[in-house]
């Protein structure tokens, strides 16, 4: 069961790491988003006072109004000051979500090519099937949340001032939890779907609801009330409001404990009960074709 | 006990009885050859024995191990080479051996030598560190006769293995198959359309047509069964009239004359084609031509299907062709 499982896992990690496309494609997509919803959208901007108008006070006074400002902004996103920061954070999550819908493909890939005959006429157990398509999908999502990472520091995302090797941890534990949640749903959704176009629609379908009713782009204060309580059950809206925690860690600011425990717990639930799940469903799929 | 088991084994499809209640027994160490045309069920029929599908109706036992009740335990002893190629393009050869020796969990050391075994065997040792994106089919389809070999199965299914080869490769992976069958004891059961493969390869074969077994047997006692040989003989212009004399001739069976030829049918041609021309020459008269027909496994399946396999044969390897390239085309 392991050895097949881990063959498995390295045949997709091989296949992937294989693709100079796909690696590519991989490195510029963060830049994009980051680019695209992080300095474009930036909303610290859009509130700002234009610089003639600031001219004509002396500079006391401008120094007051950007201190309001960044007080106002900062309570809208909850600390952290620049919508750079909080978007990166969300990102993060974002990404494995995206990865993640891939898991399902790859099933749709080797049915196709007849490969998952090869698996199944094979005595190994139907789960380890299931099992290594998970594992290679969450890490290639690790691989991905890291380069999101290191991409957002250089382009400037703030950290607090007592951040450390722990908290990146907690980051990555939080996020591999994600995966490991989304990764199982989609094998799940699509592990009986055979033509890649359906595939594309049912992702499609929930994939983009997944990631706006979540806080990972937009504080869930500032959504109309009909969406707050679907974002507040969204896996995804706690994994970026841990991924936050962690990123602001600051000396001043004790951290928030029960909120964080919270965030694991049920990020925990959400990978424990959707791979259970993912595992059963597929086992049967793949046991009636 | 038998190797391979059915009775009434069918598979529905819709409307389709892809498989119609076909029951047969496969002995050990036999190569037994399921011969039909396009779409007769032969790939349906090595899906159910194979575990990949669960026949709708029958059973099937593999070394008395029930197909869907025990099919892991089925799984651990056969060995499928698929018509269809199911290897990894985005592997090497190399790897995708290993990965198909952890499929069937043969530990590393031994999975070493066998893969060197097995490669050498279809001769693609050379090429087993290139990825199989730069493949010829004919060494994917030896990779994939590689693959099914890894973990020496007692019973290995070949499903067309030689569709789409060239006529060389195909002579060599005849040779291959008797190899390994001696070598290994192992139990074979194919699928082919050509007669040759059929004839040169199986002890014995079953004809099957509209997911229906039309008849079963050794393919020598097939032919003879179609009711002896052709004796053709011609004598000089203007000879008289043998036609009486020839059918007195105790094994003659049957006697056709068309002006000085005449057409014989004997059972055992070898034998009675010297008799026949010194009675002939006894008589007088002289024989200007001979030729002795014996009859092939085409006239057999003519007999029982009512159609000639040989015409059905060119547009096949055109089907193969347009398959592959359709999932060439998908990438
Ligand atoms: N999954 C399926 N769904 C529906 N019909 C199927 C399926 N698989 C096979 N069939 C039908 O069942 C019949 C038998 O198909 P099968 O593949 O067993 O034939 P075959 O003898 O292997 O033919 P070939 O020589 O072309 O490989 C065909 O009519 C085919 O269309
Ligand atoms: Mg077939």
């Amino acid at each position: 069961m392991i050895g097949e499982t881990y063959a498995l896992t390295v045949r997709e990690v091989k296949k992937w790491i294989r693709e100079p496309i796909l690696l590519f494609m991989m490195i510029i997509q963060p830049v994009v988003w980051l680019g695209l919803f992080g300095k474009a959208f930036n909303l610290t901007g859009l509130v700002s006072i234009p610089p003639e108008i600031l001219q004509q006070f002396p500079p006391e006074v401008t120094t007051q109004i950007a201190v309001i400002f960044n007080e106002i902004i900062g309570r809208i996103f909850g600390g952290t000051m620049d919508y750079f920061t909080y978007m990166a954070a969300g990102m993060l999550s974002v990404i494995i979500l995206f990865t993640s819908m891939f898991s399902g493909m790859s099933v749709i890939w080797d049915r196709r090519f007849g490969f998952l005959n090869k698996l199944l006429v094979a005595p190994i157990a139907r789960g380890s099937i299931v099992i290594a398509k998970v594992s290679s999908s969450v890490i290639r999502g690790m691989f991905q949340a890291a380069l999101v990472f290191s991409i957002a520091f250089a382009l400037g995302l703030q950290i607090g001032d007592a951040f450390n090797i722990f908290d990146l941890v907690g980051i990555f534990a939080g996020l591999f939890l994600l995966s490991i949640g989304l990764s199982s749903l989609f094998l799940a959704l699509t592990i009986r779907i055979k033509s890649w176009e359906t595939h594309g629609a049912v992702v499609n379908l929930i994939n983009l609801p997944l990631m706006f009713a979540s806080n990972a782009l937009f504080p869930i204060k500032q959504m109309p009330s009909w969406l707050q309580p679907i974002a507040n059950i969204n896996p995804i809206s706690y994994a970026s409001d841990l991924v936050r925690t962690f990123i602001l860690h600051s000396s001043s600011v004790a951290l928030d404990i029960s909120k964080m425990t919270l965030d694991f717990e049920v990020l925990i639930g959400f990978a424990v009960s959707f791979s259970l799940i993912g595992i059963i469903l597929a086992e049967k799929a793949l046991r009636k074709s | 006990m038998a190797v391979i088991e059915t009775k009434d084994l069918t598979k529905v499809f819709g409307k389709i009885v892809a498989v119609d209640r076909i029951s047969f027994t496969v002995e050990e160490g036999e190569i037994f050859g399921f011969l039909g045309p396009n779409g007769a069920g032969k790939t349906t029929t090595i899906n159910m024995l194979t575990t990949l599908m669960n026949p709708t109706e029958g059973t099937a036992k593999i070394f008395g191990m029930d197909v869907v009740k025990d099919a892991n335990k089925v799984r651990n002893v056969i060995g499928l080479v698929p018509q269809d190629l199911t290897v990894d393009e985005d592997l090497t050869g190399m790897e995708n051996m290993e990965l198909q020796a952890s499929l069937y969990h043969v530990p590393k050391d031994i999975a070493k030598k066998r893969i060197d075994e097995v490669l050498s065997l279809v001769e693609l040792k050379e090429a087993a560190k290139r990825k199989v994106e730069t493949y010829s089919g004919g060494m994917r389809k030896r990779l994939e006769i590689a693959q099914g070999l890894i973990h020496h199965p007692k019973l290995l299914f070949l499903d067309e293995p030689t569709l789409g080869l060239d006529v060389q490769t195909r002579t060599v992976i005849w040779d291959y198959i008797k190899k390994l069958k001696e070598e290994h004891e192992m139990t074979i059961f194919m699928t082919t359309h050509y007669m040759e493969e059929a004839d040169a390869l199986c002890d014995r074969i079953a004809i099957i047509d509209y997911g229906k077994i039309k008849v079963s047997g050794k393919p020598k006692e097939l032919k003879d069964n179609l009711g002896g040989d052709i004796i053709e003989l011609a004598l000089p212009y203007n000879s008289r009239d043998i036609t009486e004399a020839i059918a007195t001739i105790p094994y003659v069976l049957d006697v056709k004359r068309k002006s000085e030829t005449y057409r014989i049918k004997v059972a055992k041609g070898e034998e009675a084609l010297p008799d026949i021309i010194e009675r002939i020459l006894k008589m007088n008269l002289k024989v200007s031509k001979v030729s002795l027909t014996k009859p092939t496994l085409d006239q057999v399946y003519l007999e029982y299907t009512g159609r000639s396999l040989r015409e059905t044969e060119g547009s096949r390897e055109e089907v193969w062709r347009a398959r592959r390239n359709i999932r060439r085309l998908r990438r």
